[in-house]
């Protein structure tokens, strides 16, 4: 696109789905933009806001101007960060405040009006970093996080690892000093560093301290580039404070180089071509997505591949690749389909080893799922980067056919040449494979509707009931599980059993590092995102995972954000409890003693009262069933006015 | 298929829980149903959980909840006899007995009329 066309010409729809749009100039106003006297910055094409991004999924009717940003001198080069920042439409900054930014922070809150980039109070870096990777999993675009240097970093570490883990780019700004003649004394220099970076640069897939502000202008613009190309991960860059602090009387030389997204890398044709031939050819084929559904594209070619072969999809749940109310949705038949298969895809499978052998902690030895002879092929892009300290890239998975590309970019080809596949005699078979699989989705959906009854006037209340009674509350609304902690298996799996997840917005996975402390942050980050898009989102909330980050609750309080909060309150690391009784049966010794170190009572924790505490509506502890749907009722009206609301509940462990 | 497994054990004539005394009690079976754990994964009522199996309502015999506590095959560890005596899983197997039968989902507002798919 030449440099001189009109932005307004841009097609935003093909910009999301193609992305590249050469030379493209930003349209949003910034404090610069709307300082005509200033020298003007070259500013590249940027990815669409989550309000544009909200008109190409349907979700509003208009795209919502951006405010005006205050018209201020700019003087210091914390002002030409901001501006960068800006240049790349960043929503929000998820921060604790730190005195290695208080250039950045005050040229953020003044100069740049505090809008495209909007400063959110965290009360932890672990925290604000979390709330980032929630938000980019409902906005589908990265957020910053500001962190101080060194404590503030060494706060932040877990949250990172997590976002790393869950492939989720985020943008990382450390506040630091280099020169040593800039510090006070005391804590300046605890609070710096030579390679500031260094403790999490196993987890940040790139990161740059620039030493002057040309150099963070293009590292900041690059960097994001490098976050946003698979494998996204969160990078980091530096903003030193002398660079922050310096006078600017002009911006003589200074530039802000063009974003152009990288295009999403696509397996090779060839390959692709091999995988679709097998696909057709199997008679028992099965499919697994994990990370695979970026968009919701994802979701609807993932349905369209699947329908072409009726091949029924196990949905690993880091994203919501499949609808579970599609009769290929057969995640409640596993361990059988894949004993049967003759042939397994593996969509963006992180741990594809662990799919296909059943590992025994006890015996520390893992045995194949399916059947020797197997074809086994999988599309992703783990094996294109990766690092080796940190294991999350998981065990080798001797595979027929491995194809380095992006899952959702690759699935357009690999569709095309199923169709080019297909043969008369497979396409006799797929009536009777989709007639199977109907009877089969629903006599499992049936199996689980009657196992739910089971314990259903308990107290504690079964974590069935806590599930349908949310969900009867929640499903006339545009509603998101923004939210699980760790694992949805810690409430038994009952939302993706019953709930009709249909749309990609609705499940956004789960915190993939395994760190405690990811559920109420992360939900309330994706909750803000869901604020602009009109969606009512709903956290079910571990209780020990609560107690590592419940400041979250207060920043949803003081940002205004609508969020439902769920406690699943067991008052234990329940987890633990059951692997410490289990070492001990192995061991023949002490099988009531695992609550110790693990139970968390004496005293129990009011979570309400804490919520209250932190300025957010609440009821509970419940422990009578009965009361559980009227005070969700209640709950969801307070939601639906624009705060976040908690309702405690005392639950079965599981 | 855990059941399967059960049953095939005591085809196979691997014994049968050694029978006591005393009748077994469904209140001390209670007791221990939480003391040693058993509610984590099962739940208080024996409904099963993402870390456990279904066991109530309708139990499996006692015998057969013997054998499969002192060989498991699955991710539960065995219970050996030494921590888990044979009368003491008779009592937990009693109190199995009775936990009354579920009530229909149809009579739950929430989970009545559900379908796979709308």
């Amino acid at each position: 696109m030449p440099r001189s066309q009109s932005p307004s010409t841009v097609d935003r729809r093909k910009f999301l789905s193609k992305v590249a749009v050469a030379g493209a100039v930003t349209a949003l106003p910034t404090a610069q933009a709307a300082e005509p006297a200033k020298k003007s910055v070259t500013r590249g094409a940027a990815p669409p806001s989550a309000a544009q991004q909200a008109v190409e999924f349907g979700a509003v009717e208009q795209v919502q101007q951006v405010a005006q940003a205050p018209v201020m001198a700019s003087n210091c080069g914390s002002d030409f960060m901001t501006d960068v920042m800006k240049s790349l439409n960043i929503d929000y900054v998820f921060s604790n405040p730190g005195s290695s930014f208080l250039g950045l922070h005050e040229s953020l809150v003044n100069y740049g009006g505090n809008k495209s980039p909007e400063f959110i109070t965290c009360m932890h870096e672990e925290s604000a970093v979390a709330m980032a990777n929630g938000y980019y999993k409902a906005a589908g675009r990265p957020a910053a996080t500001l962190c101080h240097s060194t404590v503030g970093l060494q706060h932040a570490a877990m949250a990172l690892y997590n976002a790393w883990c869950d492939r989720v780019p985020l943008i990382t700004i450390l506040g630091n000093t280099l020169d040593l003649t800039s510090r006070a004394g005391g804590n300046d220099w605890r609070h710096s560093a030579q390679d500031p970076v260094g403790m999490v640069r196993d987890f940040v897939k790139w990161d740059d301290q620039p030493t002057t502000l040309q150099g963070f202008g293009e590292s900041l613009v690059h960097g994001y580039k490098i976050a946003c190309t698979p494998p996204m991960e969160p990078i980091a860059i530096v903003a030193d404070s002398d660079l922050q602090e310096m006078e600017l009387p002009d911006r003589a030389g200074l530039s802000i180089p063009k974003y152009t997204p990288s295009q999403m890398p696509q397996g090779e044709a060839g390959a692709v071509r091999e995988a679709a031939r097998m696909l057709v050819a199997a008679e028992r084929p099965v499919i697994i997505a994990d990370r695979m559904a970026r968009t919701p594209e994802g979701l609807r070619l993932l349905v369209e591949l699947a329908e072409l072969v009726n091949a029924p999809v196990l949905d690993l749940a880091s994203r919501q690749n499949m609808p579970t109310t599609h009769y290929l949705y057969q995640n409640a038949s596993r361990g059988a389909l894949l004993s049967q298969a003759d042939m397994v895809l593996g969509l963006e499978v992180t741990d594809f080893w662990g799919q296909i052998n059943q590992f025994k902690r006890g015996e520390k030895t893992g045995t194949l799922r399916v059947k020797d002879g197997t074809k086994l092929v999988t599309i992703g892009v783990n094996d294109l980067y990766m690092k080796s300290n940190y294991q999350d890239f998981q065990r080798y998975a001797p595979v027929d056919l491995s194809i380095s590309g992006d899952g959702e970019a690759t699935l357009p080809a690999l569709i095309d040449a199923v169709k080019v596949a297909m043969t008369a005699e497979r396409k006799s078979s797929l009536p009777g494979r989709a007639e199977k699989f109907r009877k089969l989705h629903a006599e499992n959906y049936e199996a689980a509707r009657q196992a739910a009854a089971i314990g259903w006037d308990a107290s504690p209340v079964s974590t069935s009931r806590l599930c349908m009674e949310l969900w009867q509350a929640i499903n006339a609304e545009d509603w998101a599980l923004v939210s699980v902690g760790a694992s949805e298996g810690f409430v038994s799996n009952w939302p993706h059993r019953l709930w009709h997840f249909e749309k990609h917005h609705q499940y956004l996975g789960y915190g993939a590092g395994g760190g405690v402390g990811y559920g109420l942050p992360a939900a309330v980050g994706a909750a803000l995102a869901n604020k602009a898009l009109g969606r009512f989102s709903v956290n079910i909330q571990c209780d020990g995972d609560f107690m590592y980050a419940n400041g979250a609750l207060w920043t949803a309080a003081h940002h205004r954000i609508p969020l439902l909060t769920v406690m699943h309150n067991n008052r234990a690391y329940a987890q633990e409890s059951m692997l410490v009784q289990g070492m001990a049966n192995r061991r023949n010794r002490g099988i009531d003693t695992s609550k110790i170190g693990t139970a968390i009572e004496d005293p129990f924790i009011d979570y309400a009262k804490v919520a209250q505490g932190l300025g957010v509506w609440s009821e509970g502890p419940i422990t009578d069933p009965a009361k559980l749907g009227p005070a969700l009722r209640r709950a969801v009206q307070i939601v639906k006015q624009g705060h976040p609301a908690l309702v405690d509940v005392v639950t079965q462990v599981r | 298929m855990t059941k399967t497994i059960i049953l095939a054990v005591i085809v196979t004539g691997l014994g049968a829980v050694q029978s006591n005394a005393a009748e077994p009690s469904p209140s001390r079976g209670r007791d221990l149903f939480m003391k040693v754990g058993c509610y984590m994964c099962h739940g208080t009522q024996g409904q099963g959980s993402s870390a456990g199996l279904k066991l109530a309502p309708e139990p499996l015999p006692a015998e057969a909840i013997a054998q499969f506590i002192r060989a498991t095959n699955t991710a539960m560890p065995a219970y050996s006899e030494m921590v888990l005596p044979d009368s003491d899983v008779a009592d937990i197997a009693a109190f199995l007995e009775t936990i009354p039968a579920a009530r229909s989902p149809d009579s739950i507002p929430a989970l009545k009329d559900l379908k796979a798919s709308k």
